[in-house]
Formats: structure tokens, sequence, C-alpha cells
């Protein structure tokens, strides 16, 4: 039985060079989605493959990996990411956001400002903004080339006739470089100002769909609107109960039957960061209780 | 006749010489103006220079036509070490290369000459290394684009007197057109499509 | 006191244990074995390299073993496993007139040179469950009788000799043939990409979509020209030694579909083709593929596309099973994140709707 052998980093050479050349040439044209030979990886398509290749292709052996999950590096699938890379390439590890120079995320951006040493990759389902619009690739490659928007526009302002608002609160569609409309991936759209003028590099893979983009450091991104009616974030009106942050993007934890709730940093090194530094919330113990829990 | 004996070798380290230089040339394409080295050592072959020849191991395969300027293709070596260490396909017609490989700045044709990718895949569009005198010395470009925190400061000696305005005329074409890395030595700058150049005042 | 929900790995690694454990089942029955498995699933071990696009038949087991019997979760196995393979080249196109044949049957013809050979198949068994079968058991030897060495000319070739069927295309040197396995695939898919794209698709996808075009939604009205299955050799051009070298033989199955004719001006009206290849016995595979490869040639003959069998870029994108599992599955990982945003937004527009039907002027029309 021919006994498997897996290259550093698990990709072999070719497939490596061959997403290193769309990488390049999604920085060269910001936004815009690279075509590219996606392989089956051994995780499954939907789980993070996308950002899987592209952090093996980027990844050396002194870099410092950090992946995250919904903002935390501790679900399941950011520590089985994780626990990949640390098994075919021996790159260190890391939580934290500072420290890292390659972070893979699913779903958010981290709190921490992020700096010009760092590769932020995101993981993609479908990267295709338009897709919800017209579901034919032929239909929105044109409308890509042509720069025309018009349905994207279209579709907000019916949300603003139906709902009073825009009615995309994840995955909220950006103009990248004043060219191209992109998919942020479904990170809530509270982080959406983080990607504008961003010092540190953002490369977005999505393996099913088989596309790679890029946003260059210091690149010009805008969500879309209206004059009338402004892009807004939008953040739970609480604060953490363990860190005390009133500006950090807060997940809502069910705590009993009766419908009580209360509310947690999703980026769970920013919030462990502060408790380190001594900041408290409502329901947070001590801090050297709460590590040791 | 070169035997595969006396041809300069590739990398001792295919994968990990392959992933530092890549890093290299993917900061210098996020960071249009900056000036990466390449640290990687393989053979080179006359009349290419250290970087050019990690890259072209880096990046070239039998994927990726190259095409060769007249000083590039002036003995047979440099193609046949591409073919030899890459498999890349030394090809005669400039429109259809991935990549170009330039000696001579003077020579380089014009820009429409390669390819620019199409409106629907502005993706498939050449990229031109050229080797160039300095990327630390010599007359100063102002850079503005994406990658670039305002303005980038270039010093470089290119020996190409119409390089402003055939990057003018590359930046209307957006989304197609041509993205540039040049190469001193062991340096590296890249100036994609979306890069900005003007000379620098005084 | 709130203390946030940690231990993920130590959870999965006792989900990796547990899961071993129960692929075991009861540890008093003896283990299955590959050689089982290949020998005894063999439908199933075929189905497996079929979708997971690799011919080998004991890593199959392996993977059809690992994953517990589940199909897909097999095929991804060997998908995973092929895409780390380094790639030497690819072979010559096997061909499947020199096929030693195991069973050939053709619907349009009754009889035809080499005849037709009933083979190993469910088709006319009487499905009634086997007591026999629930113990160990040792069935008959089968009969035997001596191989036809005259080669069998497809059924697609006779009625081409007369011009009936439109002719196979001609190889194009200057027109590789795709691979979507190295190049993203990209619209408009022409008919190599297509086939590629068939082979490797869930077989129930197929079925549907091919039962689908037989109902009326695309209708291309097929006869099944021929299935046969057997034993192919496979040959690589070794450029050093500069001829063919066999490296072996292959059990196929294939199916050519004959189906509709057309015409034009110019042309003299011909049966069209729909062709299926898969790896080991796979007939169900290849006859809904044969169908969908003759209904996505709608384009190509000019037909108008109205039934999804026929839409390209529908059939083409959602054929993979492996990339259907994972999206669908995927819902499994955690989205909360997005929900608390969507969450968000649903509050305050429900907030509105209340405070605006519950403004004085609103509870006034109201009472009008």
């Amino acid at each position: 039985m021919n006994a498997p052998t897996y290259n550093f980093a698990y990709l072999d050479e070719q497939t490596k060079r061959m997403i290193r050349r769309a990488i390049l040439k999604a920085i060269a044209i910001p936004g815009y989605q690279v075509p590219f030979a996606s392989r089956e990886m051994p995780m499954p398509y939907g789980w993070g493959t996308g950002g899987v290749q592209v952090t093996a292709a980027i990844l050396g052996v002194t870099d410092v990996l950090k992946v995250i999950d919904q903002g935390s590096d501790d679900t399941t699938n950011a520590i089985s990411i994780r626990k990949f890379f640390e098994k075919t390439a021996g790159v260190a590890v890391t939580t934290s956001t500072l420290d890292a120079t390659v972070i893979q995320t699913r779903h958010r951006i981290p709190e921490a400002p992020l700096h010009e040493k760092q590769v932020l990759v995101y993981q993609v389902p479908i990267p295709e903004p338009l897709r919800f619009l017209e579901p034919r690739e032929t239909e929105t490659r044109r409308m890509h080339a042509l720069g025309e928007y018009g349905l994207m526009h279209v579709k907000l302002y019916e949300d603003i006739a139906r709902f009073g608002h825009i009615a995309t609160a994840y995955a909220y569609p950006v103009k990248v470089n004043a060219r191209y409309v992109m998919d942020p991936s479904p990170t809530p759209k509270f982080d959406n100002p983080k990607m504008d003028n961003c010092p540190a590099l953002q490369l977005f893979g999505a393996g099913r769909e088989k596309r790679i983009y890029a946003i260059p450091p210091y690149t010009s991104v805008v969500s879309l609107d209206f004059e009338d009616h402004p892009f807004t974030r939008y953040k739970h009106d609480a604060c953490c109960a363990l860190c005390g942050a009133g500006e950090s993007y807060l997940d809502e934890i069910v705590t009993d039957n009766a419908g009580s709730r209360m509310f947690v940093c999703s980026d769970t090194d920013f919030c462990e960061t502060r408790q380190a530094e001594g900041h408290r919330g409502s329901e947070s113990a001590p801090y050297a209780e709460n590590r040791h829990a | 006749m070169t035997t595969i004996a006396e041809m300069p070798a590739g990398f001792a380290d295919k994968v990990l010489s392959a992933q530092s230089t890549f890093r290299s040339v993917m900061d210098a394409m996020a960071r249009p103006g900056s000036v990466q080295r390449i640290e990687a050592a393989s053979g080179v072959p006359s009349p290419m220079m250290r970087g050019s020849a990690a890259i072209a191991l880096t990046l070239f395969d039998q994927d990726t036509p190259v095409w060769l300027d007249a000083a590039m293709a002036a003995t047979p070596n440099v193609a046949k070490w591409i073919k030899f260490h890459t498999s890349a396909p030394v090809i005669a017609g400039s429109s259809v290369c991935s990549f170009a490989l330039i000696a001579d700045a003077r020579a380089l044709p014009d820009f429409e000459e390669f390819s620019f990718g199409t409106g629907e895949y502005p993706d498939r569009s050449t990229t031109i290394i050229l080797q160039v005198g300095s990327l630390t010395e010599g007359p100063a470009y102002e850079l503005r684009g994406p990658g670039i925190d305002g303005v980038a400061i270039l010093r470089a000696s290119i020996d190409l007197p119409d390089l402003l305005d055939r990057l003018s005329l590359n930046a209307k074409l957006f989304p197609r057109g041509i993205d540039l890395v040049l190469v001193a030595d062991d340096a590296v700058v890249a100036i994609p499509r979306t890069t900005r150049l003007t000379a620098k005042e005084g | 006191m709130y203390v946030a929900v940690k231990g993920g790995e130590r959870a999965i690694e006792n989900a990796h244990r547990l899961l071993a454990h129960e692929r075991r089942g009861d540890r008093a029955v003896p283990e299955v074995s590959l050689s089982q498995i290949s020998e005894q699933l063999s439908l199933g071990v075929d189905r497996v390299m079929t979708e997971g696009s690799l011919y080998d038949r004991e890593l199959a087991a392996l993977a059809i073993k690992q994953a517990r019997g589940d199909m897909i979760e097999a095929i991804f196995l060997l998908r995973a496993f092929r895409a780390t393979l380094p790639r030497f080249g690819a072979s010559e196109p096997v061909d499947t007139s020199q096929m030693r044949v195991r069973r050939r049957i053709s619907s349009t013809f009754k009889d035809m040179p080499g005849g037709q050979i009933l083979g190993s198949t469910f088709d006319y068994t009487h499905r009634l469950l086997d007591p026999v079968l629930t113990e160990e058991s040792m069935p008959e030897q089968p009969v035997l009788a001596e191989a036809q060495p005259a080669v069998m000319p497809r059924v697609t070739d006779i009625l081409g000799r007369d011009g009936l069927i439109e002719s196979s295309p001609a190889e194009d040197a200057e027109q590789p043939v795709g691979d979507l396995t190295r190049d993203a695939l990209s619209f408009p898919a022409e008919r190599d990409l297509r086939l590629q794209n068939l082979a490797r698709a869930d077989e129930g996808f197929l079925l549907s979509l091919g039962y689908s075009s037989q109902r009326g939604y695309g209708r291309n009205h097929p006869f099944a020209g021929e299935i046969r299955l057997g034993e192919v050799e496979v040959e690589f051009m070794a450029e050093d030694v500069g001829f063919a070298v066999p490296l072996g033989a292959i059990t196929l199955t294939e199916c050519q579909m004959v189906n509709q004719f057309k015409g034009t001006d110019t042309e003299a009206p011909s049966f069209t083709r729909g062709y299926g290849l898969a790896f080991g016995q796979s007939e169900r595979k290849v006859m809904s593929m044969a169908l969908v490869d003759r209904a996505l040639r709608a384009r190509e003959l000019g037909e108008d596309v109205v039934a999804p069998s026929q839409d390209e870029e529908f059939v083409l994108s959602h054929s993979d099973n492996v990339q259907a599992t994972g999206f669908v599955e995927h819902l499994k990982l955690p989205h909360y994140v997005d929900f608390q945003s969507e969450l968000g937004l649903l509050r305050k527009l429900r907030k509105e709707f209340h405070d605006a039907n519950s403004a004085p002027d609103a509870m006034k029309e109201a009472a009008e």
C-alpha cells in the first residue's frame, strides 16, 4: 500500500506555486477574485479549505500562527486548523493577536489593531458578493468586468424601502480601491471599518468556490451605502461581562431558561488581555481564579 | 554544449527557499516601492541576477510560459536552466507569456507586446521581471496607490527612459494591465498595475 | 460569576477516540478486513474509486472501512489522498473497443457482432432477501465458456459506419484536454471538462437529473446503444523510450446512449450521442452520466435550455458530493457571531415596527 507522506505545510510544491501566483495577481488587482485550482484538503469544503490553502502557501518556519473562529482561539475548528499546521509545518502558534505574523480567521477581524508585519487570512464560503442576486458565474463575471454594480444598489435600496434599513448584518459588501465590489466573508458588519486602510495584508481564500482575493495594506475599503442611509456599525448595547469593554463586538450568552442573558467579548484574546491588565466586568471572577478554572 | 553537471544548480532546499523567496515577492507586491531582499541561494545562469533566478525557481513551472528578451536569449544557458529546473516552456511569442525575463531594459518591448489579461480575467496577464542597475541608488520616484501609506520613495537606476509614460498608460487599462517586478542583484521591488509613479522633484 | 467555555482541544481528542471505538463496533465481532471489503462489497469499492477519481481497490476499501461505510466520506478520504500525489503525466486514451468484455448489452439491436453477453447483473434477480446469506455460504462455481478472441465493435461504431449517428469528435493535438483538478472550472465549459465533472459527480445527483430528463424536463429520447463492462489496458507514453509502455489493466464500465436525431440544412439527420464511463462495474452511474452528458449538449446542438439537466452551470457547480457535503455540513460550525449581528438587526426592526404601530397616529388610524 502507498503509505502517505506529506510535504512541509501539507501542500505539494506544484500546488503552492499555483496558489502563490494567484496570490500575487490578487494583490495586484485588489478585490478581484482570482480563480485557482483548489485542491481537496484533509478537512471538508466549507470548513476553511480556502484559508488553509492560502496559509499553507505563505507559511514559513519563522512565522507565528494564530487561528480564530468566531473571534475565539478555542473553538473546535480553530483548534483543529491550528493543530494541522503545528503538525504539518512545525510552526510556532500563539493566541496573541499582537505576536502573530499570520492570522487565519473565520467570521471575525481581531479587535486589536493589526500591524505591518502581519497577514490576515480569511476563510470564505461564497466569495461572490453578487451571487445571491445573480446565481450565474458568467453573468457576475461580466458585471465585475464592466464595474456594473447597479443590481447590488437596487438590493440595498429595496431593503431600505421594506425595513427602513439595509438588512445585511454580516458579509456586508464593500468596494475596494474604488473599483471592485467584494464580499468581506461573513464577518459582522461591525468589523468592516477595520479593513479600510489596514496596515496588514489581507488575503481571502475560498476553497470550494476556487477563488483567492486580496486587499493590499493601506487600501481604501468602503462599505456600500447611500448618502441618506449611511453605513453604521452594529454591536449589542452592552459592555463585556468579563473585561468591561464597551467598544468590542459581543457574544450573547443565554444564562438560564428564564431568558436571562449576558454579553462577553467575541475576541477571546482581546478580552483576556484586558483582564490581565486589570479590567473587570460585572460577572468576572478575580483574574487568577478565572485563569485556572 | 552545457551538460547537466555544468549547469548552475537550483535551490539547495527547494521547499524553504521557495517559501522565503515567495514571501519577499509577496511583500514587494503588497508594499510597492519597498525594497525586499532575496535570501535563498541558488546557481545563477548569466545574465540572470540572483533575485530573478530565485523568483524563477519559486514561481515558474509547466503551467507558466516564459519569454526571454534578446539579452537573456543570447546564449541557450538561461532557457536550458529554466527548462531543467522548472519545466516551464520558454516560448517565442511574448503575447501569451505568464512571465517575461528582461535583462536589457532599453530593449523592453512595448507593453502591448505582452498580455494585459481580459476584463473578465485580468489575472491572465504578464508579469515582467525586469533587471535594473540599482534599487537603492539613482533618480528618486514617488509611488502612490494600494499598499502604500501615503507616498513611498524609491531610488532606482532603471534604464528605461519612457518608464513613467508606460506606467501611466498601463494605469488607464485597469483592471487589465502589466505587473512589474524589478530586480537588482538580491533586491526586489514590485510595481503592480495599481501603483502610480511620478519623478520626485529636486 | 461566569467562566468562558474552554477545553475544545480535549473534546476533539475524546471525540476522535469515541469515533474509533464506534467504528470498531462490538469488539467480540471479528474485524472486517480490506480484502473482505474489496472482494465482497466490490460495487461500493467501484463507486468510491470512480467518484474519488483514483483507481486503487485497496485504498478505496480502506476508505470505506475508515468511513464506517459512509460512501461520501470514503470518497472524500480518497480524494484528499489523491490531491497529494505527484503527477507524472497523463496516460494514452484507453481504447474501449479493445476491451476484454465480461458483460455487454445493447437495447438497440437484437444481435450484433460479438453478441449480447449478460454477464453478472442484478437485472433479472428477484429482489427477495436471501436467507442463505445470513450464514456463511459458498455459492456454486460459475459456468465457463471459451473466451471469444474476436474484437467486439462498439454499437455506435456500427451505426457510425452508415453515418446514422454523429461521428465522435476527432482528437485535436492543438486542443489539449482540460483538467478541472488543475484549473478552476470556468463557464461555458466544453465537453471534455463536463465529462470529467460528470465522471466525478455524485451518482445519486446524476441519477435524479437523468431521470428528470426522461420524465420530460429536457427530454432527449435515449436508447441504451450499448453498455459494456470489462478490462482495458492503460498505456503511458514514456518520452525517454519513445513508445507507449503498458501500465496494467483496469476495469471500466462504458455506456453509449443513442439519442434523438438532428439535422440541418447542410447535414443529413443522424442520431446524437451521450457518453458515460466509470471505474469498475458502475452501470447506474454510467447510464445516468450519459443521459446528463447528452442533456448538457443542448447549447452545442442548438436546443433550448429549459430544464435543470441542460443547465451547465447548475449541473457542474452542484454535482460534486465532496463539495456539497462540506458546504451543507459546515452549517454545524459555529455561526454565532453572524447570528448575533442578525439578531441585533431583527430586534431593532421589530422594535421600530412596534413603536410605529403603537404611535398615537397609528392607533387613531386603526380606530377609524
